[in-house]
């Protein structure tokens, strides 16, 4: 067994390796990260956001510019979206913002459609222009109305 | 037809006993830990052979853990085309069961029995009796550093565990099978909650450690003063230690839904 103090130092190292795991996991994985007040905040309504969830990535053409800060009912009953994105981005005010879905089982995220506009959407303003998540059931269902009334008619 | 019953009924006796004396013995680990002194030293020397010597092979069963589920979570994803999702499976499956509850088991075999031989030793060879005989009470110098240390010790070794096996995913995820490693870390980011997943699995952690010193410390401390009686008594920890922590776990998850 190694001296006294020397265990005390390889302790030391195990309780400190393992409050790193801990952080780790809370920050990291958990998602507990520390926001700064740089933060770059947009709201978007929604009829539908079918299965979005907080922390839910904001990806332009691909790339994660930010998160999915907060989801709220509006007065009008549709979904408000909290975002908070890099700060420093520059978004003209005609971007429109959809909720996709990775993969047909992945997690859904928000996908920013840059516009054209000369003007740029300031901290806190919301973007006009949205297109809700598209919900499978819906589109079979009304699939199957369709053929339904097809073959209806042709009867 | 009388013997059975009278057998069964003899066996519930004990087993109510032998839980009741283990509540005593619980009691009076606590009731050592609020009288003074308090046992620093004995208690870093614990951390040091519970937890530092544990490391190696929590880290190593963790990275495996991680590897297999990241293997078999790939091959079975990659059907529905749900790849990305690894990171979230991988994740969420360390996070809120197999990290706990592997690393509680491997403490067990580890910690557990080597907690349990030494005490049984000790009072094989009149150790404690000898302590007693100078006035010092062997649960509050002996049992409950020991006790404490295992519980301090389990959620670290847990999370360690967990963190090991998130890469030992990745490892198999990312570099080996392709994916990428954004969609990997992103996945596990957005569908690990942490009040639900995280503090959850650090709560089971420090449950589960509870469990184990209590199960290790009373087994050693009620062995029979033999050699049969000292292996008997590791014996009895893994096996008592290892069903506890199973039961306990599903009681955890069926009550607080972690």
């Amino acid at each position: 067994m190694p001296n006294t103090s020397r265990r005390d130092l390889v302790v030391g190292l195990f309780v400190l390796a393992g409050l790193a795991a801990l952080a780790f996991l809370s920050i990291r994985v958990g998602g507990l990260s520390y926001k700064g007040p740089g933060g770059f905040r947009l709201y978007a309504r929604f009829d539908e956001i079918g299965g979005l969830k907080p922390r839910a990535p904001v990806v332009i053409a691909g790339v994660k510019v930010g998160q999915v800060e907060n989801i709220s009912l509006g007065d009008d009953y549709r979904a408000v979206v909290e975002m908070d994105l890099d700060p420093g981005l520059r978004l003209p005010v005609d971007t429109s913002a959809s909720i996709l879905t990775a993969g047909i089982l992945g997690d859904r995220y928000i996908s920013l459609q840059i516009g054209g506009e000369e003007e740029y959407l300031r901290d806190g303003e919301e973007i006009s222009f949205t297109e809700s998540a598209v919900l499978l059931e819906r589109l079979l269902g009304r699939f199957i109305h369709r053929a339904n009334l097809q073959n209806g008619s042709t009867e | 037809m009388a013997t059975l019953l009278r057998s069964i009924g003899a066996a519930a006796v004990r087993f109510t006993q032998e839980l009741g004396a283990m509540a005593f013995f619980a009691a009076e680990i606590l009731l050592a830990v609020v009288t003074p002194p308090v046992r620093i030293r004995p208690f870093l020397d614990e951390l040091y052979k519970l937890g530092v010597l544990s490391l190696l092979i929590i880290c190593l069963s963790g990275a495996v853990v991680g590897m297999v589920l990241g293997l078999q979570g790939y091959n079975t994803l990659v059907r529905f085309g749900a790849a990305e999702s690894l990171g979230a499976v991988v994740g969420l499956s360390l996070i809120r069961e197999l990290g706990p509850v592997l690393t509680a088991l491997l403490a067990t075999g580890r910690a557990g029995s080597a907690t349990a031989a030494e005490i049984g030793t000790m009072v094989a060879t009149e150790q404690l009796d000898g302590l007693r005989m100078m006035s010092v009470n062997p649960v509050h110098l002996v049992v409950t550093p020991k006790a404490l240390a295992m519980t301090a010790v389990m959620p670290l070794l847990s999370a360690l565990f967990i963190v090991c096996g998130i890469f030992g995913g990745y490892l198999v995820g990312v570099v080996l099978m392709g994916l990428d490693g954004g969609t990997y870390l992103t996945s596990l980011e957005t569908n690990v909650d942490f009040v639900d997943d995280v503090l959850g699995s650090l709560l089971k952690a420090l449950v589960f450690g509870a469990l184990v010193g209590l199960v290790a410390t009373y087994r050693g401390y009620t062995a029979a003063p033999t050699s049969a009686g000292v292996s008997s008594a590791t014996t009895s920890t893994v096996v008592v230690g290892s069903v506890t922590i199973l039961v306990f776990d599903y009681f955890i998850t069926a009550l607080w839904g972690v």
